[in-house]
């Protein structure tokens, strides 16, 4: 992956057509003045130095992205195996799990390449969980139930590490990129195991007993402090799907661990 | 069809704001001219709501005064409140004139939706308090609600733009309290984009699709409320500025 044009794209798609695509048009834009010419300058600079120069990263913020690599590993690792797998996809939805499997190696490597030499390695990863999901790579059903299980705590995952990017925007708001993605993903799954897009309650809807800790808090109807209970007349189930509720980063790890050798 | 609807609807527009110069003469307005303004999707009870309950000020007033979201943190929740509104204004259209056809599957899923968005929408406005932005008139005039295409279609442009800009506004808030609850938010934003898609485009790559999902990055689009509030304009009747708004950090 070419680093410096994957992380100007996400930054400013147009802006790098803009810059890269044909030679006149970079003329055009060297005689830019005012704020897109700020914004070359700016965007030049973060190429240099938050990204470029891994070793700046405090390690708060290192800390929270190797975090969310290795979930990335776990579900880039998941889906190229599941992909791989012989009759296990369908054919009429084989082109949703190459997305989501798609958007997961993108991941990875953007990740990795923020991180650069201060990425944790992948770990060994046993996607039956010790055999509770025994035939998750022979069974199209189970495979689904765990898919739905890593998107839901996907998005729980990236959610609860928010407020510890606050201190590096650019950074917080991929983060909030690759989060939204996550839910995307998780309510596509939810909705090929005909399950709601959304989360009721704490119910883990279909899935068997071990995935509740994905589930348990999001009951939760209190929110910026204001109890919405009987807001607007609106059922419980509609206030709690209305909003998704975080995890910390030891409940994922708890419920990664299941999926990580030791 | 749709030219003629559309016609027609300007015209109830006119006529209606011709004689709605006053809380007064709108709360005479016929019942049977409402009910026509309903069937022809003009009107839905949040524009109803917003004339009737906007501090009592009479409707040109308030139609020709423009909006400001405001500074910090309070401009940055002000500005997902409008978006919330719009949001919730367009799904209780969408579940009190269904399109022809709609199944009961896809009722389901759009009351589900609408619920949802009057949930945020009423947080934003009981946490915001005496701070918050009045009740924006909507403007649905190039919708047309008894055509699915049209419905869903405007769905998921309202959804993706909803995920973009909670995207993009993360990094304005600074109370990281608000930060959580934008990013509780915008993740059910995330799932029903992805929903409507689905509904459009179904089992195929359009829930996270490549044109709203760099396929190089895995990243779904982050925007400034700038650049929201201009892509949101065609549906807002009424003037929203962001003036005092934080500026992004690209």
């Amino acid at each position: 992956m070419n680093i410096g044009k994957t992380i100007l794209e996400h930054l400013d798609p147009d802006l790098v057509g803009t810059m890269t695509s044909k030679p006149e048009n970079i003329t055009k834009a060297n005689n830019l003045t005012g704020a897109l010419a700020t914004t070359i300058i700016s965007t030049g600079a973060l190429a240099g130095t938050t990204f470029g120069q891994d070793k700046k990263l405090p390690g708060k913020i290192v800390d929270v992205l190797n975090f969310a690599l290795t979930l990335e590993y776990l579900e880039d690792e998941f889906y190229r195996t599941a992909l791989g797998s012989s009759g296990l996809i369908p054919r009429t939805t084989y082109a949703v799990f190459q997305q989501i499997g798609k958007h997961e190696t993108a991941h990875v490597a953007l990740l990795k390449s923020v991180l650069g030499s201060r990425a944790v390695p992948k770990p060994n990863f046993d996607f039956t969980a010790g055999g509770a999901f025994g035939d998750v790579f022979r069974n199209y059903q189970t495979f689904l139930a765990v898919s739905q299980a890593f998107e839901d705590t996907g998005v729980r995952a990236y959610k609860g590490q928010a407020g510890n990017l606050q201190d590096n925007a650019k950074i917080l708001t991929v983060a909030l990129q690759i989060h939204s993605v996550e839910a995307r993903h998780a309510a596509e799954v939810r909705r090929l195991r005909n399950e709601k897009g959304w989360i009721s309650g704490d119910s883990r809807g279909t899935l068997p007993a071990p995935t509740q800790a994905i589930y348990n808090g999001e009951g939760n109807v209190t929110q910026g402090g204001v109890n919405l209970a009987g807001l607007a007349g609106l059922s419980n189930d509609a206030i709690t799907e209305a909003f998704d509720e975080p995890l910390t980063k030891e409940q994922v790890l708890a419920i990664a661990k299941l999926f990580i050798r030791a | 069809m749709d030219k003629t609807l559309n016609t027609n609807v300007e015209a109830i527009n006119l006529e209606q704001e011709a004689r709605l110069t006053s809380r007064r003469s709108f709360v005479k307005l016929s019942s049977a001219a409402v009910l026509t303004a309903f069937a022809f999707g003009a009107l839905n009870p949040e524009t109803l709501s917003a004339k009737t309950a906007f501090h009592g000020l009479p409707i040109d007033d308030e139609k020709s005064k423009s909006v400001d979201l405001g500074k910090g943190d309070t401009g940055v929740l002000n500005y997902a409140y409008a978006l919330e509104q719009l949001e919730a204004a367009f799904y209780t259209q969408v579940i009190s004139t269904p399109f022809a056809q709609m199944t009961s599957a896809e009722r389901a899923i759009l009351t589900d939706i609408r619920d949802h968005e009057i949930a945020h929408r009423d947080l934003f406005k009981t946490a915001l308090g005496k701070k918050a932005i009045p009740a924006l008139q909507v403007n649905f005039t190039t919708i047309n609600f008894n055509s699915r295409d049209s419905v869903l279609g405007t769905a998921k442009t309202f959804e993706d733009l909803g995920v973009a800009a909670y995207n993009g506004a993360g990094q304005l808030l600074k109370d990281v309290n608000f930060l959580l609850l934008a990013g509780k938010i915008v993740s059910v934003e995330a799932r029903h984009a992805a929903i409507i898609r689905d509904l459009i485009s179904p089992m195929s790559a359009s829930f996270a699709g490549d044109d709203v999902t760099d396929p190089a990055t895995g990243l779904d689009k982050a925007l400034t409320p700038a650049q929201v509030l201009s892509a949101a304009a065609p549906f807002i009747r009424t003037p929203v500025t962001a003036k005092k708004l934080p500026t992004p950090k690209r």
